[in-house]
């Protein structure tokens, strides 16, 4: 019972993060219609500049600031250098162009960084861990990654319904045409999207760089998870990553944990561990497969 | 004869007489090297009849091309220990066996992804398509039995009556020879009734469908018949290789895949082919140099994609009108 409710909260902690790389991720999907595959690297490159930061001044929060700013900053400079010319390409183009931005960060980043993965961490606040429920210590800094996520969850809620920004990316994720149309500086929103979409990647990047090692391609592994948390959840719809996001994250981490175990109740040992962590890998897909093909727009679709 | 006849026949002699080549000039690997370009090649060349002709943007191709090799490798795994697949089917190493198998397993798993991936469309048919290669792949490493994954070893290249398979460059010839089939049955299907049907739907598919045509059977069939030749492909690289693994399933797999198609040129018929050719030489070469390879080789795509419309068909092209 303990254990479920801690890997419920695991569940949770990856699911914020997938959400942070996800509301990005939709928001230039809807508004822009570009795939960006290379999202992954503005996560990495976040990962890795706040730890390096963090690493050399010793301090958690340099390393955050650091990271989000080396991510934003590189999010723009591509978005000027390189998505602009494919707005108006088809996805082909848009996904090649990408995949080639991926292997141009990763290899970058083995040039500066090395292979060798970084280790940070954690910072002082949250270093302890606290009893939630009787039994169960769990990491404070856990609970602080799921806290910043839900604070950027209601932070996004209100930019996006409350605010005259907002607006114009309601009505971009809808109708790109008739935005353009109407005379809105449609260049500025979108480098403007595409900048905070960087910057809450690299957040997220920050965030997990204490709990996983951060190394070169880390991007590469959460990226497919992200683009199965964004067609789910709905292409331009911030509320559908969430809602797609904390309910992946948290069925990924339940059937790593459980799964396996479970499977060697039936069946010999390594052969069900291989099998359990096999299926469960395969369990975000098969949810993605499921969804579309009831929904063939994801869950809460914004275009009509 | 027309042109395009006497440069097709000219570019088989060419390649049917690499294996002389390499013996001649001593650069032993070029066989090896042309032969693993020729199979990419007819991978990619059956991605593009669907992302070319029929404009559906598959990025999970590498899964049948995967598949087809894990046939060829699975085969030969119990045909070496004697067992049989299932406790049912026997194993086996005879080429004329293992090749149309892993066609007809491939068009299988092919027909099972495109029925249910083809009722959507645009991004999310992208990300579909991927998401059900990622589970063929992580299938793939949970099985144990079969290397998991690290993949199975095929220690003898599958045989063919009459002709000895583990000379190199009478694996090279058959290689090519199929290769050259495949060619010559693509461009009869582009050609076809079939195939003008497909041109149409990715042109409009509306209008194909209100003059009656079942369009999300004619794109099925145009996947299936993708998946088997990405099989088949696959099927050959593990007998070239004599090595079957995952990573023919990975998802990078079925980007370089898309890569070789936009690089010769998307919708032609020898664009593939160039594509594939150029990309591994690049690859091979660079990665001779310098263990950072990846990164020349993402900047010159990100330049081609940039720059280019049409790929270097569309390059040859121009240069040919001119000359």
């Amino acid at each position: 019972m303990i254990l479920l409710f801690e890997q419920l909260l695991n569940g949770l902690q990856y699911g914020v993060t997938l959400f942070l790389l996800a509301a990005g991720l939709t928001l230039i999907f809807g508004i822009m219609g570009v795939i960006n595959l290379a999202h992954g690297a503005f996560y990495m490159v976040g990962a890795f500049a706040g730890a390096w930061v963090s690493i050399q001044t010793g301090s958690f929060w340099g390393g955050l600031l650091a990271g989000l700013a080396a991510s934003a900053i590189v999010g723009i400079v591509v978005e000027l250098g390189v998505m602009r010319r494919l707005y108006a390409r088809d996805h082909l183009d848009q996904v090649l162009a990408t995949f080639a931005l991926i292997l141009i960060f990763n290899q970058s980043t083995v040039l500066i960084f090395g292979r060798q993965p970084l280790f940070t961490s954690l910072p002082e606040v949250f270093s302890g861990s606290i009893e939630i429920i009787p039994g169960l210590p769990y990491p404070t800094f856990r609970l602080f990654v799921i806290a910043v996520g839900l604070a950027v969850a209601v932070g996004l809620y209100l930019l996006i319904n409350k605010t005259r920004i907002g607006m114009l990316v309601r009505a971009g994720a809808s109708n790109r045409q008739m935005v353009r149309a109407l005379g809105v500086n449609i260049q500025g929103l979108y480098t403007a999207i595409f900048g905070l979409g960087a910057l809450l990647a690299g957040l997220a990047g920050v965030m997990a760089s204490p709990i996983v090692s951060v190394q070169v391609g880390m991007g590469d592994e959460i990226i497919l998870a992200t683009f199965v948390v964004v067609v789910i959840g709905g292409v331009g719809s911030v509320k559908g990553a969430f809602v797609a996001g904390i309910v992946l994250g948290m069925c990924d981490t339940m059937l790593r944990a459980f799964l396996p175990g479970l499977l060697q109740q039936a069946m010999p040992g390594p052969e069900a561990q291989a099998l359990g962590v096999g299926i469960s890998s395969m369990g975000i897909y098969l949810m993605m497969a499921l969804v579309l093909l009831v929904r063939p727009r994801g869950l809460f679709a914004a275009q009509g | 004869m027309k042109r395009e006849h006497i440069i097709l026949a000219a570019v088989f002699v060419v390649l049917a007489l690499v294996p002389f080549a390499a013996e001649l000039t001593g650069q032993a690997s070029w066989t090896r090297l042309v032969g693993q370009a020729l199979i990419y090649g007819m991978a990619a060349a059956s991605l593009n009849f669907i992302l070319g002709y029929g404009g559906m943007v598959s990025f999970g191709h590498a899964a049948f091309f995967g598949i087809g090799g894990y046939v060829v490798g699975i085969m030969y795994h119990h045909f070496d220990a004697g067992t049989a697949f299932l406790g049912l089917i026997p194993g086996t190493d005879q080429m004329l066996i293992t090749l149309p198998a892993a066609i007809l397993i491939a068009g299988l798993a092919a027909a099972l992804v495109g029925a249910m991936s083809l009722r959507t469309g645009g991004v999310q048919f992208i990300m579909i398509t991927l998401a059900f290669a990622q589970m063929f792949f992580f299938l793939f490493i949970s099985l144990k039995t079969y290397g998991g994954e690290d993949g199975i070893m095929v220690r003898r290249t599958n045989s063919l009556p009459g002709l000895n398979m583990r000379d190199k460059a009478t694996l090279y010839w058959v290689v090519l020879g199929l290769a050259a089939a495949y060619y010559l049955f693509l461009r009869r299907l582009v050609q076809s009734s079939f195939g003008q049907i497909i041109a149409g739907i990715r042109q409009n598919e509306r209008r194909m469908a209100a003059m009656g045509i079942s369009t999300y059977r004619y794109k099925l069939y145009a996947f299936v018949l993708s998946g088997m030749g990405a099989g088949l492909a696959g099927a050959l690289m593990v007998n070239f290789l004599r090595f079957a693994s995952p990573d023919m399933m990975h998802w990078s797999r079925s980007g370089e895949l898309m890569i070789m198609v936009i690089l010769g040129g998307v919708g032609t018929l020898a664009g593939p082919f160039i594509g594939a050719g150029v990309l591994f030489t690049l690859e091979t070469t660079l990665a001779r140099y310098t263990e950072h390879w990846m990164l020349p080789v993402g900047i010159i795509l990100l330049l081609v994609v940039m720059t280019s419309k049409g790929g270097l068909m569309a390059l040859l092209r121009r240069l040919g009108g001119k000359g």
